[in-house]
């Protein structure tokens, strides 16, 4: 039975029809008729402290949990605080949806009071996007929304709707089809490209499991670990795919790229092919492109057939969903062994010299301080693989991908494609909302922190009781290591002095958290255990760490792979490696 | 780099221009023209595009031009295949009549307007004869220009529209790029 209402009912309605059970927000004029049926509503709301805070929840909930996340604010400056939020969220394909109050359709382009062209702003920054005038329109922009945000290679939809459209008296009815002529995502993959990947796979001696964050966006995890036992290929994970094979499988190399580990950056460099699943061969990971992999074909598997050739040429193309890919890819790949099976013994041996030789370390403070290392390390271990952990970026970020041990898919959040420092504390509020019992720490750093840690009191006021590490090195730190690196350690602007101002102690308390704080390296395990016993508060730990430390190994931004030095003016030995 | 011309199916939404020329833009492909207008599908418009890219280039803008969830259809026309046009309207200043119109007689062009020696010309042709009347022009001073932007529809029974029926819109890659394009 359809029935008359505002479109701001109809909103909600369609909100409630589309599965939505939380979303993060703000309301203020234009989008004020919708929080009316809110109030109502079955979906819980959370009211947060900046917009972006909730573009970002959003986020988090979404790469938690696999559904979209939402986010609900008013036009004008609410929508255009989102921006960096929709903007991370394209970069690293994160369902998310956003809904936005715009000024009433008679005043669209008179400059109106809290106008902002956000559906013209966010136009290269979001999967697609809607300005909604007609409160008859309102169910299928959200059926559609939902639809285009989650399927295919996942992104953020915003849905802009003018404050007339939700004032007007309108008939609800959900879709129960959607017609988008210009979308249909190529789900199962082509037969012919699977058997030329698998011939492929059966031909070469030095070949590598590439796998990006894609694997993770379509809970293919299963179906890698198959893959890999099936070739015994070496794997290497990406930033956004670190958790999508457990660290402790003895086929897994670690991560590539600018702050990988040797092993995995040069089994790309040396491979003769490269299987990639879901990874989009992102300057952080390939370096110099021409210097690239120079000698390996490439066997390109996405979802977004965009993506091939882009950066890379590929081979073979596979354009599928990964578990599509991966399932149908098994059988050929068994039935090409059946003929030939090459032996990888020679190329194992390579990658079991170079990663016994150079496994990922650090060096203690010699002045005995805390070590930003040492305190991830021991978080991660003594958190466990079944926690999540949410990063910011920077040098915290990286350690975070370095040092803690990843077992689980979607264990490991942070902002890899746009690197949107302040990312941790919201996009931990939203995990920890997507998987309530599950132990959640944001690893931040001081400067990130201090760039969204308002949402403390969201998390205080709405039980949300993540665990939060600063890892105090009262500066930049990834910017000081640039300047230390590449400007003869001239530190222009990168000291916080956050030792000093502020006391993240009070803070963490002022804003209702239990605040925390460790200096010494022999205080570590206690305040972690002190932190894990906290269950229905925030609590927040300041890491005082050393300030030097660097993050190792590293190729310089715009440098060949080959480049890549594993302590400051320090690379590798190859001459003892045979490749 | 090297010419090639694009005809893409959008449906005849609000913003769908700005989304293709924000694709461009954004991207840095170089358009040399972009002619858009309604089709037989009162839902459909057809934009015609023309851009000069390497060969690789041009799948990756197909693709991306794909991607854009308004777009319908995205295919290449080959100039063998496709029958391609321009309009020009042009004002030319001058008192030498005659010799204006021996010219537009000559490239088949045509005297639309003629006033206090000011005379308007139109030509519909391929890009080349535009070219060339209008270097044939040059000399009596050219006033005011206009172009089109070029136009293009495929020679025989297929037409783009049965095309969108395909899963992909593009689901073959060309075969124009080769790993050698990529070592740049």
């Amino acid at each position: 039975m359809s029935k008359e209402m505002t479109g701001a009912s109809s909103l909600v309605k369609s909100l409630e029809a589309a599965g939505v059970d939380v979303m993060f927000g703000i309301p203020g004029g234009a989008i004020l008729p919708a929080y009316d049926p809110i109030f109502d509503s079955t979906i819980r709301h959370i009211l947060v402290r900046h917009e972006q805070g909730a573009g970002h929840a959003a986020t988090g909930y979404a790469q938690v949990t696999g559904r979209p996340g939402v986010c609900i604010v008013t036009s004008g400056p609410g929508a255009t605080n989102l921006v960096t939020a929709l903007a991370d969220a394209q970069m690293d394909s994160v369902p998310i949806v956003a809904i936005t109050g715009q000024v009433p359709s008679a005043a669209i382009g008179t400059d109106a009071f809290q106008e902002a062209d956000i559906r013209g702003i966010t136009m290269p920054i979001t999967k697609h996007n809607y300005l909604i005038t007609d409160p008859a329109e309102i169910p299928r922009a959200i059926a559609e929304a939902f639809h285009i945000a989650s399927t295919g290679r996942p992104g953020p939809v915003l849905v802009d709707i003018a404050k007339d459209a939700l004032q007007k008296m309108t008939i609800f009815k959900y879709p129960t089809k959607i017609q988008l002529a210009g979308y249909k995502p190529q789900v199962e993959p082509d037969d012919e490209a699977i058997r030329d990947a698998a011939a492929l796979i059966a031909r070469s001696s030095k070949p590598v499991l590439f796998v990006g964050g894609g694997v993770i966006k379509a809970d293919a995890h299963k179906e890698l670990m198959r893959l890999a036992e099936l070739t015994g290929a070496p794997v290497v994970t990406t930033l956004m795919a670190r958790g999508a094979f457990p660290d402790s499988h003895h086929l897994h190399l670690g991560m590539p790229g600018m702050h990988g580990t040797v092993a995995a950056v040069t089994a790309l460099q040396k491979a003769d092919l490269l299987i990639t699943l879901g990874a989009r061969f992102d300057d952080r990971v390939t370096g110099k492109l021409s210097s690239f992999a120079v000698n390996a074909k490439v066997i390109h598997a996405d979802i977004d057939p965009a993506e091939i050739g882009k950066n890379r040429y590929a081979d073979i193309a596979v354009i599928g969903d990964l578990m599509y890919t991966i399932e149908a890819l098994i059988p050929a790949v068994e039935l090409e062994f059946k003929k030939n099976k090459p032996d990888l013994a020679a190329w194992w041996r390579s990658m079991d010299s170079l990663r016994k030789t150079y496994p990922l370390g650090y060096a203690k403070p010699e002045d005995g301080s805390l070590s930003p290392q040492y305190v991830i390390e021991r978080i991660g271990a003594i958190s466990g693989p079944d926690s999540i952990y949410v990063a910011g970026v920077g040098q915290h970020q990286m350690w975070a991908s370095q040092f803690v041990k990843y077992e689980k898919p979607r264990t490991w959040l942070n902002s890899g494609g746009l690197g949107t420092m302040g990312y941790a504390v919201p996009a931990a509020m939203g995990a920890k909302v997507g998987a309530p019992d599950t132990t959640v720490w944001a690893i931040d750093g001081d400067g990130c922190f201090q760039m969204t840690n308002q949402e403390l009191v969201t998390c205080a006021l709405n039980k949300i009781p993540i665990k939060v590490a600063i890892i105090n090195n009262e500066s930049l730190g990834m910017v000081r290591q640039w300047q230390t690196m590449f400007y003869e350690s001239r530190y222009s602007n990168t000291s916080l002095q956050s030792k000093f101002i502020p006391d993240f102690v009070k803070l963490a308390d002022a804003m209702g958290c239990v605040g925390l704080r460790c200096e010494r390296p022999e205080d570590v395990d206690s305040v972690i255990n002190e932190a894990m016993s906290i269950n229905d508060q925030p609590v927040v730990v300041d890491f005082r760490v050393f300030k030097d430390a660097m993050v190792w190994p590293m190729v310089a931004a715009g440098a060949s792979n080959d480049e890549i030095m594993i302590a400051r003016g320090l690379a590798p030995d190859w001459d003892s490696q045979e490749l | 780099m090297s010419k090639h011309t694009l005809a893409v199916l959008v449906e005849n939404s609000p913003g769908v221009l700005a989304r293709v020329a924000s694709l461009f833009s954004r991207r840095a492909y170089n358009i040399d023209s972009l002619a858009v207008g309604p089709t037989e599908n009162p839902d459909l418009s057809r934009m015609t595009i023309v851009l000069n890219v390497e060969g690789h280039v041009l799948d990756q803008v197909m693709a991306q031009v794909y991607k854009l969830v308004n777009v319908i259809a995205v295919s290449e026309m080959p100039s063998a295949s496709t029958v391609h046009r321009e309009l020009l309207l042009v004002k030319v200043a001058t008192n030498k009549i005659a010799e204006i119109l021996e010219i537009v007689e000559r490239f088949d062009a045509k005297l639309v307007d003629e006033e206090d020696q000011a005379l308007t010309i139109q030509c519909t042709a391929e890009s080349a004869h535009i070219e060339a009347l209008l270097k044939a022009l040059t000399p009596f001073g050219i006033k005011e220009l206009v172009q089109s932007g070029l136009v293009a529809l495929e020679r025989g029974t297929a037409a783009l529209s049965d095309r969108t029926l395909s899963a992909q819109g593009i689901s073959t890659l060309h075969e124009i790029g080769t790993q050698a394009d990529y070592q740049n």
